[in-house]
């Protein structure tokens, strides 16, 4: 296991890259992005099985879908320190001719990216096909996916909820990030969700809460633990209790920066609450 | 040619919202649904006044569509609204046959059309709305040019009965329409008179075609502008009418050209009065990420490409 601290720094640097991409062109997804930026560290970090470069099929190597687009800056901080791309590119999110899309697209041919995303509900489909696809090909890797809280309100999801559990598709982990916001305001006002963990194992999912969303050691634990759980005949749910803008004192306990940049004093603040670690691109 | 004044740039978006809150005080029967996003539809004064007529729908286009349908049962008037992808592509069927079959008095009121939306991107920007609702039998299919228009526009189809697709924008924009004009669906609006060549243009377009008539009447040109406001039900009249006058025309929309008002003006003409034509339109391709004067640049979608089109035009007729 790569060391806790470590990871650590890729998180804080991974904080000011989602910063600063969406200060520069004075839009994007901060809130849900700094929610998400431990457990996709980890995920692409440690728990991931991946070959090196990129390719679509991606076989024989694990593959993760990011259902809510939105989080689009999380997404391209971590793949570029991955190595997908050069982290000069993050410099272009969301400009004229940029590989880096508003929300993630296969378009222009971003490496790390398989499907687009930020029309909502629509991942976890193409999550289950990639893990059918997976067992027709005698890959016994696994397939990852992202939703958020919100996002579980579009039907489609709950089709697919479905399938999976009913076609036993247990080469499958899909996170929900249950921040408790959405655009209009707390999930519990706005569409109650419920119990969430209760909705997925009636489905005939096998389900695990993973409390501390923003501590990369529980959320390690976790998945391991929803690897451990594959294989066995049902797909995996993890429910991950996340702190929307965390690492940021003023974007926590607030839905206010789903989609808002920062000013230039608010970006300084935010800045420096997370000293620079690997290097800004 | 006649000269109009911006009157301050606005969002069309703010016109919707503004007639919700107008309509909240004079209809009864008008209520509103949105999908998780009310800031950008500009419609919390209505939800404020009325919290009992607005239903919150959540991230759940295709519920929102079927829950309008059946509040027209028993009366309502439902203004469904959501950005303009989430409001038509992604609930294509649902529209469909419980509204359109149906013949439903619902309202889809869709936001954030076409590439102006800007840098969330490709995944939002849909340039095939118009074509998808005018192909359903029945709908009709608005697209005002500025915010007094489709402030005007939300009052009208408030008091027309079947389905009607309302289409507006992101940005701010010239305003430049009279404040109290009355909306007239299916009727098109000349807003200046010319005798080389006809501009008919839709939404944002129009008032990049009276730009490019102000610089064509610079060169000598002398251009007919018209506003189709309506796409369908489509004023085939104003439009014959003037290309008879001047033997050439151009299109202009923020749109694919595959299903959008070009393609309804040159059905007409080639039915009814061959004529030369030239789309200022996207050419069958996604928009992507960048400012929305970047986007009309790069797509061909501003008063420049406008006047280009004139140009290639003149030289067929
Ligand atoms: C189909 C669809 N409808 C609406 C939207 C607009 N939208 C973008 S993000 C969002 C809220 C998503 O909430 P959640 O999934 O909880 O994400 P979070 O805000 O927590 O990051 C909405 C409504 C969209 N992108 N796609
Ligand atoms: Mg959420």
């Amino acid at each position: 296991m790569a060391k806790l601290d470590e990871l650590q720094d890729i998180v804080v640097q991974t904080r000011r890259d989602i910063l600063r991409m969406v200060h520069k062109v004075n839009s994007g997804h901060p809130g849900g992005s700094l929610g998400c930026t431990e457990f996709l560290v980890a995920l692409y970090n440690e728990v991931m099985d991946l070959k090196e470069g990129f390719d679509m099929d991606g076989k024989d190597e694990d593959l993760f879908f990011l259902s809510n687009g939105h989080i689009s800056p999380v997404f391209y901080s971590v793949l570029a320190r991955k190595g997908y791309f050069p982290v000069e590119e993050l410099n272009t999110f969301r400009l004229l001719n940029s590989r880096l899309q508003g929300h993630p697209t296969t378009h222009e041919g971003l490496p790390g990216v398989r499907v687009a995303s930020g029309s909502l509900g629509q991942g976890m489909s193409v999550a289950i096909g990639a893990a059918l696809a997976k067992k027709l090909n005698g890959d016994d890797h696994l397939v990852y996916s992202l939703h958020g809280d919100g996002e579980l309100q579009e039907g489609q999801n709950w089709e697919a909820i479905m399938y999976a559990a009913g076609n036993k598709v247990d080469n499958l982990i899909s996170t929900i990030d249950r921040n408790g916001q959405q655009i209009d305001g707390p999930t519990e006002e706005v569409l109650p969700l419920g119990n969430l963990k209760e909705k997925f194992e009636v489905f005939g999912w096998d389900v695990l809460e993973v409390a501390e969303g923003n501590n990369l050691e529980a959320i390690i634990n976790g998945l391991n633990e929803a690897k451990s759980r594959t294989g066995k005949g049902k797909p995996v749910c993890i429910i991950l209790d996340t702190m929307m803008g965390n690492g940021v004192d003023f974007m926590m306990h607030t839905h206010a920066w789903h989609g808002k940049a920062p000013s230039d004093e608010q970006l300084a603040n935010a800045l420096s609450q997370n000293p620079e670690t690997l290097g800004d691109y | 040619m006649t000269k109009y004044i911006d009157q301050g740039k606005n969002d069309t978006r703010s016109g919707y919202g503004d007639a919700m809150t107008e309509l909240g005080r004079t209809n009864p029967n008008v209520v509103a649904l949105c999908a998780d996003l009310v800031g950008s539809l500009k419609i919390q004064p209505f939800i404020d006044e009325n919290p009992e007529r607005f239903f919150q729908i959540g991230i759940a286009e295709a519920n929102m569509m079927g829950i309008a349908a059946g509040l027209t049962i028993g009366g309502k008037i439902p203004f469904a609204s959501t950005f303009a992808n989430f409001a038509t592509g992604r609930v294509y069927d649902q529209i469909r046959q419980s509204i359109a079959y149906s013949g439903k008095n619902v309202k889809i009121c869709a936001s954030h059309a076409g590439v102006t939306l800007g840098e969330d991107g490709a995944t939002h920007q849909i340039l095939e709305d118009i074509g998808m609702m005018k192909m359903l039998p029945g709908m009709t299919v608005i697209n005002p040019c500025d915010y007094n228009q489709t402030k005007a526009a939300t009052l009208a189809i408030a008091e027309y009965d079947g389905p009607v697709y309302l289409r507006f924008g992101r940005p701010k924009v010239a305003n430049f329409t009279p404040v109290d004009q009355k909306f007239e669906i299916g009727k098109a609006v000349m807003l200046s008179e010319g005798t080389d060549v006809t501009i008919v243009a839709t939404g944002h377009l129009v008032w990049e075609a009276l730009i490019a008539a102000e610089k064509l009447e610079e060169q000598g040109i002398s251009a007919e502008v018209i506003n189709i406001h309506t796409i369908k039900p489509f004023d085939e009249e104003a439009v014959l009418k003037s290309v008879k006058k001047t033997g050439c025309i151009v299109t202009a929309e923020e749109h694919n050209y595959l299903g959008g008002l070009g393609e309804t003006v040159a059905r007409t003409l080639t039915v009814q009065h061959p004529t030369p034509q030239e789309f200022v339109a996207t050419q069958d391709t996604f928009g992507e990420s960048g400012t929305p004067e970047q986007l009309m640049e790069k797509y061909g979608l501003n008063n420049k490409a406008i006047e280009k089109a004139v140009l290639r035009v003149l030289k067929r007729k």
